[in-house]
């Protein structure tokens, strides 16, 4: 069997630098090239700043691992030329069944909104996730974008400067000395960067431990997320059952605390526990298997002078929920705008900031969700457990008590209420989802959909109004987007954008959140918006 | 005659959930069911109505 996470995507190859007298000094390096560390080196690419990304290994990630991807993401990930193959491989799902003991209690559809070009979530294996991460890597390389990814590089040692950053990197050839003007540490939860700093990383330990299991069959089970309480073949424990692309189907099972990890990982021990699961006469090969423990943390401060942390390595969450990598994409869309402006001299250094601030604000929401999920999961005291089975049982004959049952709230972004790059509201009676802080809602129009038309640059979005078709404001160039209520039959662009309004003009920042919004082009507002948006005010 | 109210009801309903969990954070098995039993009484009289108890007992007791 030759798996895509088998192979070198990108095979260790001597760099000039390991050869050069002095250490070469680059405007980027990402540590890390997994999802998060990619998504970032890519942005960069794409906007023209030189990126290097160093990673210890050479291939992607071993097994499924991160494996639901939810809508924004997947808008950002358009964003980044990847959007297309994440949606055409993975498995869209709806429908839900949730059971308790030796029955099913309720099932749901999540029933997504319409009138969005992406679905609320596909699944799919991570391996596919970094594959398609590392071919949009080598497409711009072909185009001769300024990226490059060092596999088998590994930073043993960190030097913090005012203006730069100096990296000790090991690899099979010995070991060479590079620097950067700005480092984005994406290393993971373990994140060898964090500990080389000294930095904290604080929070709370759940004591769990969960099999996963990759399994791959040519099973009748529909395409639903199916969820289990105290299951017969589980007592006591949970079980998760979700389908991938190529027959591949990921299952979790709760273990406890108190187990042999070793032991439990066996092929021999984990079959029968599949059997039980499953039906004794379902055929099935095992891909994957692993388990994990998990705990919700997150450092202090993202940001520490010229390096910057995202992902997994800034933040942990428990994985109900799937906001481990959705979240972490949504670090790199709200810092690499920021770093660009910055790295460019149109933005002061403290804009950055706004990063730590925003983000953390985001984690918290994550931490928060996934920390409930996981208390209704797995209840810590006896008295937990009642309530949390009163859920259950009830939520069997009566549809009040399905809200409270928690297997996981399934990520959303967040908005950044109270940001300092916001403008105060100006739109009366606006739609709340369109608040300043929020990220921008796609809408139906003639001609395909409204966010790959908000692109990665400031924009100041007109519906029924007039304004200018470009505003320069100390070095930031905003470029208007002119639309009316007409652009979009089924009326979703006046429901998300206008709500009782005749006209609106909104400042979209370029990861497409809102930045300020009015019911008219006021030229004074708006150059105003356009500072406070970049953290000069 | 009103009826008992068996479709979703409560905003917010996690932080409600988290905050049932909080009070009971720290108290042992007896002191947990008393304050569950404070709360039922506390609850029912915020209802009032006579009628909707009755079915809001018959509902707990799941039997249909």
């Amino acid at each position: 069997m030759n798996k895509i996470f088998e192979v070198p995507l990108y095979a260790y190859e001597r760099s000039p630098d390991q050869d050069a007298s002095s250490p070469v000094r680059h405007k980027v390096i990402v540590i890390g090239a997994g999802p998060i560390g990619l998504a970032a080196a890519i942005d960069l690419a794409q906007q023209g700043i030189e990126v290097v990304v160093l990673d210890d290994n050479d291939k992607v990630s071993f097994g499924s691992r991160a494996v639901c991807y939810a809508k924004r993401p997947l808008e950002i990930l358009d964003r980044l030329g990847c959007g297309q193959p994440m949606v055409d491989k993975g498995v869209e799902w709806n429908l839900g069944k949730v059971f308790f003991d030796d029955r099913q209690v309720y099932d749901f559809n999540l029933l997504p909104e319409g009138g969005h070009q992406r679905p609320a979530f596909i699944n799919l294996q991570q391996y596919y996730f970094e594959e398609y991460l590392v071919n949009r890597v080598r497409e711009l390389q072909e185009a001769g974008a300024p990226i490059e990814i060092r596999g088998r590089n590994k930073v043993e040692a960190i030097g913090t400067h005012p203006d730069h950053v100096k990296l000790e990197v090991e690899t099979p050839e010995g070991s060479y000395t590079v620097e950067a003007d700005w480092l984005i540490a994406c290393d993971g939860a373990g994140s060898p960067v964090r500990s080389m700093l000294g930095l904290d990383f604080v929070g709370r330990v759940f004591e769990d431990n969960f099999l996963i299991a990759d399994v791959i069959m040519d099973a009748g089970f529909p395409t639903e997320r199916w969820f289990w309480f105290d299951p017969p073949f589980n007592r006591g424990q949970s079980a998760l059952l979700h389908k991938q692309p190529d027959n591949v189907w990921r299952i979790d099972l709760q273990l406890g605390w108190d187990i042999d990890k070793e032991r439990e990982k066996r092929p021999e021990n984990v079959i029968p526990r599949l059997k039980a699961m499953l039906g004794e006469d379902v055929q099935f090969e095992l891909e994957w298997v692993s388990i994990y423990t998990f705990q919700c943390r997150r450092m202090e401060k993202f940001r520490h002078g010229r390096v910057l942390f995202a992902g997994d390595a800034a933040h942990q969450v428990s994985p109900f929920g799937a906001r481990g990598a959705n979240s972490g994409l949504q670090d790199t869309d709200n810092l690499i705008w920021k770093l660009k402006l910055v790295m460019e001299g149109k933005a002061p250094e403290s804009l950055l900031d706004s990063y730590d601030m925003e983000r953390i604000h985001g984690a918290d929401e994550n931490i928060l969700n996934s920390s409930r999920s996981t208390d209704f999961i797995t209840p810590k005291s006896e008295m937990s457990r009642i309530l949390r089975d009163a859920v259950l049982d009830l939520s069997e004959q009566y549809e009040f008590a399905r809200p409270l049952v928690n297997s996981g709230r399934l990520s959303v972004p967040c908005t950044y209420d109270g940001s300092p790059l916001n403008s105060a509201d100006a739109l009366l009676d606006g739609p709340a989802r369109t608040r300043p802080g929020s990220p921008c809602p796609d809408a139906p129009l003639d001609e395909g959909f409204l966010l790959p038309k908000l692109g990665d640059r400031f924009i100041l979005l007109t519906i029924d109004a007039d304004a200018p078709d470009l505003i320069e404001e100390d070095g930031i160039e905003v470029t208007r987007l002119a639309l009316s209520v007409k652009d979009d039959p089924t009326l979703e662009l006046k429901r998300r954008y206008l709500g009782d309004n005749d006209s609106a003009v909104y400042l979209i920042r370029p990861d497409q959140h809102v930045a300020a919004r009015r019911p008219n082009y006021d030229e004074n507002q708006f150059r105003h918006a356009i500072r406070r948006a970049t953290g000069k005010e | 005659m009103s009826d008992l109210i068996l479709t979703p009801n409560i905003n917010g309903a996690d932080d409600f959930y988290a905050e049932l969990l909080a009070a009971h954070e720290g108290l042992d098995k007896a002191q947990s069911d008393a304050l569950n039993a404070r709360l039922v009484l506390v609850l029912a009289n915020q209802i009032g109505d006579r009628a909707i108890l009755t079915q809001a007992i018959q509902a707990a007791a799941l039997k249909e």
